[in-house]
């Protein structure tokens, strides 16, 4: 989302290792490295995970910035990938994901209240911005083996196992994909447990000739019982806290983590009109200040909901291609073409949406996340309200009621952006000119005698 | 969850009335009535601070189902008289973990809950722990519409859970405390010894020994002394079963759930360990002649968790 620190995103799934000294750099889950021990560091991450069954497609989005050479990402992965099993998407379609599950500002109007709604929805910012032969000798007196090499898009891919942690450390640093101190004993315990490496690289011909200008995401679809997602390896070296976002794509229901709690971002509250200009920003420091309500042991739930439609809409929801090129292979083959903003009569195309949101390090975050499907079908969405009061001319008894309602209404909005972002309320209330607002409902209500007798001092 | 019992007055149960050090201790005679508190606290707890996805009505439907089916089965078994505390038990139990969206699938697990009582048993003794055996069963059999949200709790909840907890054991005089504390010390080595192995932080087995859903696990399903092996030594050989059917479904075969599935599977095993290693059968209440509270095998841990 825009309103995260717009560092050069990464995301990618596991481990983002840099060679060269790019002046900064995102992990996702992945650290990055500079060669002359630059400090990098980065943010916001997204991940896709398209599972049914013991089928994953993983998307990992990179929307790395930086030069090219200095690019690279190592993810542990639970199986051999085959060629067909990795493939290179357009970042575009989970720009589109991404603003479909945004939370959203609605917006309502009153009436006039002499005589007595129109909704309106605005989507939130997009979120995050968010000499082969001496090789392979050299790998197996390491005890690593390259298992496989790819080129697929713009990049060259490696499939990686080993026996030791420490020979595929020392063949990862000596071959440009600089590993940082402390990454070793998490690289050992995903070898123990029969994980091998997937690394990849940006082959710069390839890329000149497809024409490419950013990199982009990279998929792999493998079958696995293990429905998690590694991120320890991106905690070794992290330069403070990251921001990962989640978007499960699964036909039964919604997802949740089993190994932290998961808790819904709070929804459905009503703030003061201003936030529309600064809708990024409430959303950041609301998003702070939950993650410290919960001291950053949480995973949230941005939103859940049936990939057939949505009310407000933030965005369309994916066609049925959209998401055939995330993962989804269990649709039926005649869902074509966009799909409705309403619920679909035929019962929408049996993909369901949960997006998660997380802030980690080490200390909070230990272990890898591990999730589970639920049943789960009740739709969930990030919303806030916008209140627009009457403004026209009314002049009765009733407007006057109206004045005094609204005084309230908007002194409690005040609270609720203070409660929710942790802004200072006096701040708030000035920024609303609140006092202009309850001075207007006192001067139409007031039956005190003596205030209009003398002025005050 | 814990703690069903067709009736204590069905069981031939002769407490021991020697319990001179627990006299001066006026707990609540049966020992159900302290689990139904600690429950309905939990329960308060995850639904109005954790958030838990419940409603006031699932609540009510749960708990209103599962007595409803307890005077059915009362009349149908032709009991002495309707016992509320054991079923109201195993619903605040469901309360507490199952999660559906299906209205049906809660009717469902709590007919499980009361009726597997009464139908499943060997030698006048129930095999399984009533929540237990419908979760397991609707998980595995509810077409993935039944779920457990073991994160739920969280880990802050950690030190409250233990205090509940352990106060629970003291109440439970300590009768099955050995299953628990026997399973925990198991499940404790394992997860540790797994990290040892694999070079990870020890940041990593203790934040899994911290949930919430593996100490209610501990101290109110396995702990059912309705259900676990009559003799102590049956006990810790269950608990060290149920320990490692569970790692191995959790790290062998990477599916949820499994604390619940292996405590079904294995307590299809405890006809055979009562067989091999006999004992005495547990009731809920000790007759009062005494006001004693404590089986005298169990002053010895009573004293040392007072400590």
């Amino acid at each position: 989302m825009h309103s995260f620190p717009r560092f050069p995103a990464l995301a990618a799934a596991f481990t983002l290792t840099l060679t060269a000294g790019a002046p900064r750099a995102d992990a996702f889950c992945g650290f990055y490295v500079a060669k002359a021990d630059t400090k990098l560091f980065n943010k916001a991450s997204q991940v896709v995970l398209a599972r049914q069954n013991n089928a994953t497609v993983l998307t990992m989005v990179n929307d790395y910035e930086g030069d090219p050479k200095e690019f690279a990402l190592v993810v542990p992965v639970p199986t051999f990938l085959e060629r067909e099993q990795i493939h290179v998407t357009e970042k575009k379609v989970i720009d589109h994901l991404d603003a479909y599950t945004s939370p959203r500002l609605v917006e309502y109007f009153d009436d006039d209240p002499c005589l007595m709604r129109m909704l309106k929805s605005m989507p939130a910012p997009a979120s995050a911005g968010r000499a082969d032969l001496a090789k392979d000798e050299r790998a197996k007196s390491l005890g690593v083996t390259i298992e496989a090499t790819y080129t697929v898009g713009e990049y060259d891919i490696l499939i990686l196992s080993a026996k030791e942690s420490d020979g595929l450390e020392t063949w990862l640093n000596e071959n440009g994909y600089k590993i940082p101190a402390g990454a070793s004993d998490v690289i050992g315990s995903y070898l123990k447990q029969k994980m091998r490496f997937f690394v990849a690289k940006v082959n710069l011909g390839e890329k000149a000739k497809l024409g490419v200008k950013t990199l982009r995401p990279l998929q792999i679809a493998f079958e696995s019982p293990k429905f998690m997602l590694p991120i320890r390896l991106g905690t070794v070296n992290a330069d403070g806290p990251q921001e990962l976002f989640i978007y499960t794509l699964s036909s039964r229901g919604r997802v949740e983590t089993t190994n932290y709690r998961t808790v819904k971002l709070p929804s459905d509250v009503e703030v003061p009109l201003y936030v529309k200009g600064e809708f990024g920003a409430f959303y950041r420091a609301m998003f702070n200040q939950q993650v410290q309500k919960e001291n950053m042991r949480v995973v949230f739930q941005e939103y859940a909901w049936d990939m057939g439609w949505c009310d407000p809409c933030a965005a369309d929801p994916l066609s049925a291609e959209e998401l055939r090129e995330l993962g989804v292979f269990w649709q039926n083959d005649s869902a074509t073409g966009p799909a409705p903003r309403r619920p679909a009569p035929t019962g929408a195309q049996n993909v369901y949406v949960t997006r998660l949101h997380l802030r980690y390090d080490r200390d909070h975050f230990p272990e890898d996340l591990v999730f589970q499907e639920t049943g789960d079908r009740q739709n969930f969405q990030g919303r806030y309200i916008l209140r627009h009061p009457w403004t026209g001319p009314s002049d009765c008894d009733a407007a006057k009621e109206y004045r005094k309602s609204l005084a309230k209404r908007q002194r409690e909005e005040a609270r609720n952006l203070a409660n929710l972002t942790g802004w200072n309320f006096d701040d708030i209330a000035r920024k609303m000119d609140l006092s202009a607002v309850e001075a207007a409902a006192e001067s139409g209500l007031d039956t005190k005698w003596w205030r209009k007798l003398w002025t005050r001092n | 969850m814990v703690a069903q019992t067709v009736d204590p007055q069905l069981i031939a149960l002769r407490a021991p009335t020697d319990l001179n050090a627990m006299q001066a201790i006026r707990l609540p005679r049966d020992p159900r009535w302290f689990q139904i508190g600690t429950l309905s606290g939990l329960l308060l707890y995850g639904w109005l601070s954790l958030g838990f996805d419940l409603t006031g009505l699932r609540i009510a439907l749960t708990l209103g189902t599962i007595l409803g089916l307890q005077a059915i089965a009362t009349w149908w078994w032709r009991l002495p008289t309707f016992d509320p505390k054991s079923a109201l038990i195993s619903g605040l139990s469901l309360c507490l973990l199952l999660r559906t969206n299906s209205a049906w699938l809660v009717v469902l697990a709590a007919a499980i809950a009361v009726f597997g009582k009464f139908v499943v048993r060997w030698r006048g003794k129930h095999i399984f722990n009533p929540t237990n055996v419908a979760l397991a069963a609707l998980v595995l059999a509810g077409g993935g519409q039944v779920w457990v949200s073991s994160g739920q709790w969280g880990s802050l909840a950690f030190f409250a859970f233990l205090m509940l907890c352990a106060g629970n054991l003291v109440v439970l005089r300590a009768a099955r405390s050995d299953v628990a504390i026997a399973f925990l010390g198991c499940h404790a080595l394992l997860l540790v010894g797994r990290s040892a192995w694999l070079g990870e932080p020890m940041t990593i087995p203790f934040h899994r020994l911290e949930s919430g859903a593996l100490l209610l696990f501990a101290f109110f399903m396995i702990s059912d002394p309705k259900t676990t092996p009559d003799s102590r030594a049956g006990r810790i050989l269950f608990a060290m079963l149920v320990s490692l059917g569970a790692y191995y479904i959790q790290f062998k075969m990477f599916r949820q759930n499994g604390l619940v599935l292996s405590l079904a599977a294995c307590s299809m095993l405890v006809p055979l360990i009562d067989l091999v290693l006999p004992g005495r059968r547990y009731g809920w209440t000790a007759p009062r002649t005494s006001g004693g509270l404590c089986p005298p095998t169990t002053i010895r841990e009573t004293a040392m968790l007072r400590v």
